[in-house]
């Protein structure tokens, strides 16, 4: 049986490049950086250079980077970090409807600590408005938090425009980078953020590591205790290998960054173009301000797991919003802040692309897709209006 | 996470459908939790002659519908009366614990097809 993977989204394979630069990290380079003696010297250098590869990717200074461990782990870090940081100059977050829960939920949790959170709503495209955001800034507004662009979804949102009405008022702006390294142009200083966090399995490289810029000036107070390690930001020996094979992943995503773009919108568009030829079939999320290897679509009246077993007996690997694959009892909080009803938000299926897609692949899922979802409206006691 | 046999019965569904003169139909469940399960019954000397469900849901929900059709076909309705969601996760070899309650719903619906045919069996009679 043919094997697809269309669920790039949620995580890439360690591409050659990345696993070769990490391979001596594992093995014969062991040492630790925080060490004295040659073993550990060797490695502090090694680790230098990978910071400054990642800070000449994103146009930032070594100085500026941080290793975590993921991008949960960097928002975590720029959120709660800032905010502790500038506790005494106020307590109010901005935050949107669609972030990610690595950012969304670190937000929240600032409320049972006294601070106000002021999550902004988004159009039916997942976009925010830049008008809300100026309304929303207040005199102790500390912290503004919005994504480079949705998992969910891909929209896109127009973040040089939100880090500026930001800086205007002198409010710290991080995004969350991690959709869209390698998928569209990401500089720190062309985006005018203060903070963006990024991680490395969703660009060919290693689960468990990561980085956060935090662009010289920024104040911020660790969250983790320990070690002097990352100048005490982020206490903890550093995951070396992890830490070599970012640097790769990044670099390499970077410098491929418009080919994969061009690659991946022409396999995109063709996906869209055949699933939503299904009747009832529409799409989620921006028609044009997208990433280039995202799809969402909501399938009428079917619901989202049995799609995504359907498919999955076919060998396509693809995710879904509906409230079985959340993990709770409610669908996904992107799509029902997007304005979906709960029927569509459960019949939601997410495909993403990345460098092993195909056009053969595109071609295969279009083949399964109407079968597969014929076959569970036949199912459905759910019916077109009109329809017997 | 599923069983073997719940991915059975997703993928070979058993009785599906609706029966066109049905005696009793019910239905359970909202498109808010995601899980419509609609079941139709005929029923002939107080047994369950044919029985056939339509579901919307996943696919814990598409898999209790159709073990609880053959769990119950040939059977008196008090029998089938009997039958509990737990009885038909059980049938199935077992159900990851997140959807024991949000996806199995097929007995409530077969009992609410029951009480829809004794409603109508009582109007006839009365």
């Amino acid at each position: 049986m043919r094997r697809v993977y269309l669920d790039y989204a949620a995580t890439t394979p360690v591409r050659r490049e990345v696993f070769e630069a990490m391979v001596p990290y594992l093995t014969e380079k062991f040492g630790n950086p925080s060490s004295v003696h040659w073993f550990g010297r060797e490695i502090r250098k090694d680790v230098d250079e990978a910071r400054e590869r990642v800070a000449e990717a994103l146009n930032a200074s070594p100085q500026e980077i941080y290793f975590t461990s993921g991008g949960t782990e960097s928002d975590n870090m720029a959120i709660l970090g800032t905010a502790a940081a500038l506790r005494n100059k106020g307590r109010h977050v901005i935050t949107s409807a669609v972030e990610h829960h690595a950012a969304l939920d670190a937000c929240l949790s600032l409320e049972k600590q006294g601070y106000r959170v002021t999550v902004l709503p988004v159009d039916k495209y997942g976009m925010v408005d830049p008008a809300d955001l100026e309304a929303a800034i207040a005199e102790d507004t500390i912290l503004v938090s919005i994504m480079h662009a949705n998992n969910e979804v891909g929209t896109i949102q127009p973040i040089k425009e939100l880090a500026a009405i930001a800086r205007k008022h002198g409010v710290l702006f991080h995004t969350d980078a991690v959709q869209t390294i390698g998928a569209i142009p990401v500089d720190v200083r062309e985006l005018g953020v203060d903070l963006l966090s990024l991680s490395g399995h969703k660009i060919y490289g290693p689960k468990g590591i990561g980085a956060l810029y935090v662009r010289k000036g920024v104040r911020l107070s660790n969250i983790a205790f320990g070690g002097a390690q990352e100048r005490k930001l982020r206490p903890g020996t550093e995951n070396v290998a992890g830490i070599m094979g970012l640097a790769t992943a990044v670099e390499l995503a970077v410098a491929e960054q418009q080919e994969t773009y061009e690659k991946l919108v022409v396999l995109r568009d063709k996906l869209i173009d055949g699933l939503t030829a299904v009747p009832d079939v529409k799409l989620n999320g921006h028609p044009q301000q997208r990433l280039p290897g995202n799809v969402n679509v909501s399938v009428e009246r079917v619901e989202g797991e049995s799609l995504i077993l359907s498919l999955d007996m076919a060998g396509i690997a693809v995710s879904s919003g509906s409230a079985c694959t959340s993990g709770s009892l409610e669908p996904s909080h992107v799509l029902m802040a997007m304005g979906l009803d709960h029927q569509s938000a459960h019949g939601s299926l997410r495909l993403t692309l990345g460098k092993g897609t195909s056009a053969e692949d595109i071609d295969y899922v279009l083949s399964v897709f109407p079968g597969v979802v014929q076959r569970l409206r036949d199912m459905s006691p759910l019916r077109k209006s009109g329809e017997e | 996470m599923y069983s073997e046999k719940v991915m059975d019965h997703f993928q070979n569904p058993r009785n599906v459908g609706e029966i066109a003169d049905a005696d009793g139909v019910g239905e359970v469940g909202n498109l808010r939790c995601g899980d419509i399960m609609r079941i139709s019954i005929k029923v002939k000397d107080n047994v369950i002659e044919d029985i056939k469900f339509r579901t919307f849901g996943c696919g814990a929900a598409i898999a209790t519908s159709s073990m609880i059709t053959e769990l119950v076909k040939g059977k008196t309705l008090e029998e089938a009366e009997e039958i509990s969601n737990r009885h038909v996760a059980e049938a199935l070899g077992g159900l990851p614990p997140v959807k024991m309650h949000c996806s199995n719903l097929a007995a409530d619906a077969l009992k609410a097809a029951i009480a829809d045919y004794k409603k109508r069996t009582q109007q006839h009679g009365g």
